[in-house]
């Protein structure tokens, strides 16, 4: 409660702010606080997730962003709005006037804990993996997920046709090449990182995590390595040509593990004839459509940061 | 701790600034902050769905009974990627509004457009329709 | 393999976009997305008749059967817009290179067809599944890259009306997810089937009333219903020409179809009209699309825009159709929905060819077309002639069902409405057909070329289907009605 009503501040302050530095932060700091809550709410892997996009990728989208374009709102434009908030408030005693009606927070006898359920807590005879997140996300509802990394693929194509065609630019900010002390400082983790990610891509079955985490983390030890080395080094490495091969790639190999299980006689997505033992196929099935999600969301986050950096403010 | 709905009231409070800033607002960043705010409780909302008092993490394991509900969860997973893809796209088309325009200010933006729109108007009227 | 039909017409369209990333080269993948968009109008064809002869198709995906995995539900009504929009997709890809050409560079366009494949893909999606939250996934892919199409306008104003677009439509988006939640809530399950049997068992409530509202609300934005239409005649302005004859025939189509199925499928006749009394808020609203729509249209100096705002009337007429929530009235709203989509994307498949040889959709621009380009101008006018619902074209069809369905609900008034905005059409349409062959060219124009056959012959196709359909009413209205009476009596079979 105590949360959520911090979370209710820092929503008013941001439409307060005309600093944007100020209120992307701030965004961030929200993020972080929504990531506590769903902790608190027991909502492990969500929280981890959020906690890495929203806290972390989008905020530094955003900053990108400001670079690029202008800090303050125009404080002309920063007033109060009486025919919106009504309209807020109109649609908001709408939803609150439905919330009578709703089981109680909390509830264990609410009909989403007793209807579907049970069988996935008892779904290790068909599974086999502890964490239940993960086995709904990558078997029971695994379209959705494939349906989702197509939503990421389909982001970077946009962003791919709307940042890279103009000018080169010059080399930006080559940055720590300088200092040294930084440089080796910096360089440190970076394989820590990466291993780190390998360990959250396999490790999803048991604990949180998975192929979209570990995707992010690894994208973040390139963005420690180009920040180390400059954007020229790194985007040697990381040639445009074999980042949107891995951002395909990514696509295809869930959608080859799809297509492989039909050709096994069984439906789209059905790891079961995967191998001899349905469990074993569920498990082969989940790892590599989880290692398909983290080769898109690791090539996706590496390009979005690369096209985001080599722009130059115009 | 019984808070019955006021958990979902608070959601709700959210959910609505969020509108607000979306719609009240007219710079394109905090535009974006607001749907972020927006989507967020809507997260927050189904992740209070899912809550099971007394209840765990999802993550089968020994001596523990009562787990929260993990549906929401995988849901929610999906929702966050998605809102980060939206996001990203969005903030691209930002940086290319800001080199065409030069303003991240929807309100001066659509004053560029309609100065061009009566531009193009009285132009199409002093070359006129050559009435035979 | 025929019974992983109903996953393929997806899968091959959204497999094929990371292919086209693969090849780069603009031509091979405009053939890789030609052949994707080809099959699923095939695999549409072949459904079609599996469910016309069989009845309903589930497919449930990962071998989980529903609730707990994801079903894909092919039934009449759906299969009818899987169709219509595998066949427009294919349709306007043909014509897609001269187009492409003009207004975005050569080096981009394989990104644009994998964007175009990922649009298709998340429209059919959207259409065939049977699981509430899916719907959501797939609506944010097609969302996602129709924001990406219209941002490629060749204007500036593109990025604005993109922009202005994205915003709207992810708050439709998260009203949808919203409604969504609410309905999971109280029913705890996520499948579509379930989830109105469910409901049905509960009754109604205060949740489920504002479940409802939401979802009305979230869907009417997706398919620009007024008064949550702002994005729309921006949008289909400045997005490129041959974007907006694909938008413009299958985007709007699927909201509507989404909301059709919540409405009958989830929610069903009884809870939504007689307890929740959706009717009394869609028709009034619905009717004054036609209306004030149709008016601006007529004030427009830009076709795209006209044409834009005249979409936003038709929009109008299909919801009336859903609102009087009978079998005729909504077999008008089915029927318009596939007519409209036909004749609204030959219409702007001519502007494209228009587009193509004077640069411009400005009314003073296109003065004697109708010498300069005869087969341009004269395919315009005969989709034009199609959405005023001159007796014997498609648009004649649907607009007739609509007026006998006010009539047969006893709303006499509504039924005259109708054929008053319809006099609006007529004033709208003839203006451009005024300028195009009653105005002698401007005195410095260039001489004209026609338009290459590989986009008039499309652009034709789709005018012979206006006629078509208008005389041959068999597939359309035969279809339509026993999706109608699917929908309205929810006998499954």
């Amino acid at each position: 409660m105590v949360l959520l009503a911090f979370l209710v501040a820092i929503t008013w302050a941001i439409i307060q702010l005309r600093d944007l530095f100020a209120a992307v932060m701030l965004t961030g700091i929200f993020s972080l606080i929504s990531a506590c809550l769903f902790m608190v709410m027991d909502a492990v892997d969500v929280a981890f997730t959020e906690a890495a996009v929203g806290a972390g990728i989008s905020t530094i989208l955003m900053l990108r962003t400001l670079a690029l374009t202008e800090g303050r709102s125009d404080p002309r434009y920063n007033r109060l709005e009486l025919g919106p908030l009504a309209v807020v408030v109109a649609i908001g005693a709408v939803l609150i006037y439905g919330t009578f009606d709703m089981p109680r927070f909390g509830d264990p006898n609410a009909p989403i804990h007793t209807h579907m359920v049970p069988r996935f807590l008892e779904q290790s005879s068909e599974i086999g993996i502890p964490n239940i997140v993960t086995s709904i996300l990558g078997s029971y509802r695994g379209y959705d997920t494939f349906g989702e990394t197509t939503v990421v693929f389909t982001a970077a194509i946009g962003v791919f046709l709307l940042l890279s065609d103009l000018r080169r630019g010059r080399r930006v900010d080559d940055a720590l090449r300088d200092d040294i002390i930084l440089r080796i400082g910096a360089k440190a983790p970076i394989p820590f990182i990466m291993v780190f990610a390998l360990y959250v891509q396999f490790h999803g079955d048991y604990g949180p995590g998975g192929g979209f985490q570990a995707g992010v983390i690894f994208a973040a030890a390139i963005v420690l390595y180009t920040l180390v080395f400059g954007l020229a080094k790194a985007e040697k490495i990381f040639r445009r040509r074999r980042l949107e091969l891995l951002v395909a790639g990514g696509v295809l190999l869930y959608g080859a593990v799809g297509v492989v299980s039909m050709l096994f006689g069984g439906n789209f997505l059905d790891y079961n004839v995967l191998a001899h033992d349905p469990v074993h196929g569920q498990h082969y099935g989940i790892l590599l459509i989880e290692l398909g999600v983290g080769i898109t969301v690791a090539a996706v986050m590496v390009s979005l940061f690369f096209l985001f950096a080599r722009r130059q403010q115009v | 701790m019984d808070v019955g709905l006021y958990n979902y009231w608070a959601v709700i409070v959210l959910m609505m600034t969020g509108l607000y800033v979306v719609i009240s607002r007219s710079n394109l960043i905090k535009k974006l902050i607001g749907l972020n705010v927006f989507q967020v409780s809507v997260i927050m909302f189904y992740i209070s769905i899912g809550k099971v008092k007394g209840g765990t993490a999802p993550i089968l394991e020994e001596g523990f009974e009562v787990y929260s509900n993990p549906v929401p969860h995988v849901l929610m997973l999906t929702a966050i990627v998605v809102g980060v893809a939206t996001l990203a796209l969005a903030l691209a088309l930002v940086v290319r509004l800001h080199g065409a325009y030069g303003t991240i200010e929807e309100d001066e933006i659509a004053e560029i457009d309609t100065r061009e729109t009566n531009a193009l108007e009285s132009n199409a009227r002093e070359i006129g329709a050559p009435m035979s | 393999m025929i019974e992983h039909l109903p996953i393929l017409q997806i899968l091959v369209p959204m497999l094929t976009a990371p292919l086209c990333v693969l090849s780069r080269r603009p031509l091979v993948s405009w053939g890789l997305a030609l052949t994707a968009t080809w099959f699923a109008l095939a695999t549409s064809i072949q459904l079609l008749i599996r469910v016309l002869a069989e009845g309903t198709q589930s497919y449930e995906l990962g071998g989980w059967p529903p609730p707990w995995g994801i079903e894909l539900r092919i039934d009449l009504v759906n299969v009818f817009v899987l169709l219509i929009v595998t066949a427009i997709s294919s349709v306007v890809l043909t014509a897609a290179p001269r187009s492409l050409e003009k207004e975005i560079s050569s080096d981009r366009h394989y990104l644009f067809y994998a964007a175009y494949l990922l649009c298709m893909t998340g429209l059919l999606g959207m259409t065939a599944t049977g699981d509430a939250f899916n719907v959501f996934v797939f609506l944010e892919i097609s969302s996602l890259s129709s924001y990406i199409l219209i941002s490629l306008g060749p204007t500036r104003r593109a990025l604005h009306s993109a922009f202005q677009y994205l915003v709207m439509g992810t708050l439709g988006g998260t009203f949808v997810l919203l409604g969504v939640g609410m309905l999971y809530m109280v029913t705890g399950t996520l499948n579509i089937v379930d989830m109105g049997a469910r409901l049905g068992d509960l009754g109604p409530n205060r949740t489920v009333l504002v479940a409802l509202a939401v979802i009305v609300v979230g869907t009417s934005i997706k398919m620009a219903l007024f008064p949550l239409h702002a994005w729309l005649p921006n949008a289909y302005t400045y997005a490129p020409a041959l974007v907006t004859a694909f938008l413009a025939a299958t985007a709007t189509k699927v909201a509507y179809y989404m909301l059709v199925k919540f409405v009958f499928r989830v929610f069903g006749v009884e809870l939504a009209f007689t307890a929740l009394r959706l009717d009394a808020v869609l028709m009034p609203v619905a009717i004054l699309a036609m209306f004030i729509a149709s008016t601006v249209a007529i004030y427009q100096s830009d076709v795209k825009r006209i044409l834009a705002y005249s979409s936003l009337a038709q929009i109008g007429y299909m919801v009336l159709g859903l609102s009087l929530a009978s079998v005729t009235g909504l077999t008008g709203g089915i029927v318009h929905l596939f007519n409209h989509a036909i004749m609204k994307s030959a219409l702007f498949l001519a502007l494209a060819c228009v587009v193509l040889r004077i640069g411009s959709t400005q009314l003073n621009d296109m003065r004697g077309l109708g010498r300069r380009m005869p087969l341009t101008a004269a395919a315009f006018v005969g989709a034009g002639l199609g959405l005023i619902g001159v007796p014997m074209t498609a648009g004649f069809v649907s607009k007739w069902f609509l007026v006998l369905a006010a009539l047969e609900s006893g709303y006499w008034p509504v039924a005259v409405l109708i054929l008053l905005s319809s006099l609006l059409a007529v004033i709208y349409i003839w203006r451009v057909i005024e300028v195009m062959y009653f105005q002698p060219p401007p005195d410095d124009a260039a001489k004209l070329t026609e338009a290459p056959w590989s986009m008039l012959g499309p652009t034709w196709v789709l005018v012979g289907a206006t006629f078509y359909f208008g005389i041959s009413t068999s597939l359309t209205v035969g279809v339509a009605s026993q999706a109608a009476d699917l929908l309205v009596n929810g006998a499954a079979p």
